[in-house]
């Protein structure tokens, strides 16, 4: 099963190695592996999403909390959350074919922030499988180059009593 | 990142020159100078000293100069091994004998590299170390400059931290989180690597310094209602074992572990890094368990209704086939590690913290039971399956000079050992009586551990007979620190167990590989003429007859080091044994060592 951690982090060097360098060495599988800043300008948030079964996903959450600058580890399985993944993508547009194409850039809510001659790069972002999909409809007119952040998630604000 | 330390450090430093002398703190620098700047090497000397580590390993090198300038004239002992891997061993002995944090200081590159087997080792078996690495100038690091490694890359899974200091005003606070990290929680060794420019550049400091771990947190006070439940599955057990590893030692829980097991009336089981946590003479000690353990504290495991784990980490060596392990208890696990609950074993009843503290608290909720069936069974298999070899050989047996040099230092020496058989039948045929009285590297498997380990351990300990129990190919691999214990007139005493092979590997040879001792005839030397070359006592041993004589002569030097090459039955096996994969009920040998009288 999927599951999104997210790790807050101390923001100095050698950190994603100390990361990146424990999956290798316990064999975790990585889907993706986001960092950023965050409010703090001392504090990082890495977000990982991993697969793997329950006894799996408690080694990695211990496994994490256990390294020295990693200051708190959210296992999101089971939370309300809001997952978001950005990607860049360039597809194949001749003039013929360009206003299907930001048609459906349209109805996934995309936005074209390149144009050329024979493409158009678009930015696109949204849950997993919006982004997925949308690489599917493009298939047909050929797409050239992609580019993905992988997740970003939060957990969604409880609602006010 | 480091604004609050420098903020600190700097209002000491006004309220110093401000104030006068005598508002400045008292366990605050020992080195005497008007300026309170301090170059970076004087801050690793003072950092050092403030820690208490008086006596630390090292080996010289050109990025390191700048530092051991500073050793020289201060109040540290600095001990220069042949070789860092031995100086590593050896530090990692010191801490093992002592409790102490063990430094070890190394020049960069080679020097660096050359201590990784001796971080994986203490990383293995949760040893407390600290290694300070010298790197090349800061703005070199990365140019492939002479004599630059990754340190921190390389030793990145093997240090329980690591990280390079480019700022001299952070190198106070990170050897203080060192020495903090290594020795609290599960302890481990954190490696620092230092380039040389930081070691000359200089900053304000005071001895003051402020920690900023934002992200390391230890929980050593167990879960109250975690520990009525523990208490309560003890009282109700019928057949309960316990079952003990390194946490008992490194936690000082020995004395707690004795109440409890007198208290509650339980059998105990030790792992190899166990052994000493409890008096072996005792009759509630089973022994140790695992591939090369007791027919008894295997059998005792895999038939108990509750398991009580503590300080220790169900390793494959102790548990066999994992599915099939202790297959009718319940499980309770104590231990420091949050990751090492429920990582091989399920875990019914997890304690996550200190050892000595939980066990401090079961002590009081536990109650007597006499458990007369559980205990007449146990005595049954001890009975019957006794560790045993050959009495009546010509030859010398292996066990029995260990059994030899186990009577007569009366069972209180301090014995290191390599790996392998030697290292096995140690653990089967000394008896320990107290914690920090076996030293050995369990979970790496270190060959060559030995040797500087008994050095590291005489060091910490002067008065103590201590006596590293070895293998010949294992000796092979660090004998050159022999020079070591030379020079510092250390009475250590080494004990070969000479067979000729990698005996360990030669058993698996013959048993799994059809005898063909592949690759498994080295050319041994003179041991006793190399070690009087050395400027050491040497003694050989061919007959059965000489080994008590030759340990007396051996126990009697007292100022330089003894090696004894004892030239044993080549063949021997260690038995009982518990192929890879079997579970632990799945003893072979047992019938081999029934039909000895």
């Amino acid at each position: 099963m999927k599951h999104i951690i997210s790790a807050l982090v101390e923001n100095k060097p050698g950190v994603l190695a100390h990361v990146s360098g424990m999956f290798a060495a316990r064999a975790f599988n990585i889907d993706s592996l986001v960092v950023g800043r965050t409010e703090d300008v001392n504090m990082s948030r890495m977000t990982i999403v991993v697969n793997g079964d329950d006894r799996i996903l408690e080694q990695v959450r211990k496994q994490l909390a256990k390294l020295v600058p990693v200051v708190k580890v959210q296992d999101f399985a089971g939370e309300p959350v809001v997952a978001r993944d950005l990607m860049l993508i360039s597809i194949s547009a001749p003039p013929g074919k360009r206003p299907e194409i930001l048609a459906l850039i349209e109805m996934f809510t995309g936005k074209v922030v390149d144009i050329g001659q024979k493409f158009v790069m678009v930015e696109i972002s949204g849950p997993e499988e919006k982004i997925e999909a949308f690489i599917e409809v493009c298939k047909p007119y050929g797409i050239k180059s992609v580019a993905r952040t992988g997740t970003i998630a939060m957990i969604r604000q409880e609602k006010e009593a | 990142m480091s604004a609050k330390s420098h903020k600190s450090a700097g209002e000491a430093g006004k309220s110093a020159t401000n104030g006068g002398a005598e508002k400045s703190p008292a366990k605050a620098v020992s080195i005497p100078s008007l300026s309170s700047q301090r170059s970076g090497a004087e801050i690793i000397v003072d950092s050092l000293l403030r820690h208490g580590a008086d006596t630390i390993f090292g080996y010289l090198g050109g990025v390191v100069l700048p530092l051991f300038d500073k050793f020289y004239g201060s109040p540290i002992r600095v001990i220069v091994p042949r070789h860092e891997q031995g100086g590593c061993h050896m530090a990692d002995g010191f801490a093992r004998a002592s409790g102490k944090v063990g430094v070890i200081v190394t020049t960069s590159g080679p020097g660096a590299c050359n201590i990784v087997t001796g971080l994986a080792t203490a990383m293995m078996d949760s040893i407390p170390l600290v290694a300070i690495t010298g790197q090349v100038r800061t703005e070199l690091i990365g140019n492939d400059a002479f004599q630059e490694a990754d340190i921190t890359g390389i030793t990145r899974p093997i240090t329980k931290y690591n990280c390079i200091v480019k700022d001299v005003r952070d190198l106070a606070r990170t050897i203080d989180e060192a020495f903090h990290i290594a020795s609290t929680g599960r302890q481990g060794p954190v490696l620092i690597d230092v380039p040389v420019d930081v070691e000359v550049a200089k900053c304000e400091y005071d001895g003051r310094v402020e920690m900023q771990l934002p992200g390391y947190k230890v929980r050593t006070k167990g879960h109250g209602g975690q520990i009525i439940a523990a208490a309560k599955a003890i009282n109700e057990a019928e057949r309960p074992v316990l079952y003990v590893g390194g946490g008992i030692i490194s936690s000082n829980a020995s004395e707690e572990l004795t109440q409890l097991i007198a208290k509650a009336h339980l059998p105990v089981t030790m792992t190899l890094l166990g052994l000493g946590g409890f008096d072996q003479n005792k009759e509630e000690s089973l022994d140790m368990l695992g591939m090369h353990g007791t027919a008894y504290a295997n059998y005792a495991i895999q038939n108990c209704d509750l398991l009580i784990a503590v300080g220790t980490r169900f390793d494959d060596r102790v548990t066999g086939k994992v599915k099939t392990f202790a297959p009718n208890a319940k499980v309770i696990h104590i231990d420091m590690d949050p990751a090492s609950i429920s990582k091989n074993v399920p875990v019914d009843i997890p304690v996550v913290g200190d050892a000595k503290e939980i066990l401090k608290e079961l002590v009081e909720k536990v109650e007597y039971r006499q458990r007369k069936d559980w205990f007449a069974t146990i005595a049954g298999w001890k009975k019957k399956f006794p560790m045993k070899y050959d009495r009546n050989s010509g030859t010398i047996k292996p066990q029995y000079v260990i059994e030899q040099i186990c009577e007569l230092t009366k069972g209180d020496a301090i014995i290191t050992t390599g790996v392998g058989q030697n290292q096995m039948w140690t653990a089967q045929f000394y008896r320990f009586s107290r914690p920090r009285q076996f030293i050995t590297s369990g979970g790496l498997g270190t060959m060559g551990f030995g040797l500087p380990a008994a050095i590291g351990a005489q060091i910490a300990k002067p008065e103590a007979v201590v006596v590293d129990i070895d293998g010949d190919h294992s000796f092979n691999m660090t004998m050159t620190e022999l020079s070591t214990a030379v020079q510092h007139k250390l009475p250590i005493k080494v004990c070969i167990i000479n067979n000729g092979y990698m005996g360990m590997v030669r058993q698996w040879q013959q048993l799994f590989f059809e005898k063909h001792y592949s690759c498994n005839s080295l050319l041994n030397p003179d041991y006793a003429e190399l070690a009087r070359a050395l400027g050491a006592e040497g003694i050989t041993v061919d007959l059965k007859a000489d080994v008590p004589k030759a340990i007396n002569k051996m126990l009697a030097i007292k100022d330089k080091p003894c090696l004894v090459d004892f030239r044993v039955e080549k063949e021997e096996n260690v038995w009982p044994m518990v192929p890879t994969g079997k579970s632990l009920h799945e003893m072979d040998g047992l019938d081999i060592l029934q039909s000895l009288i």
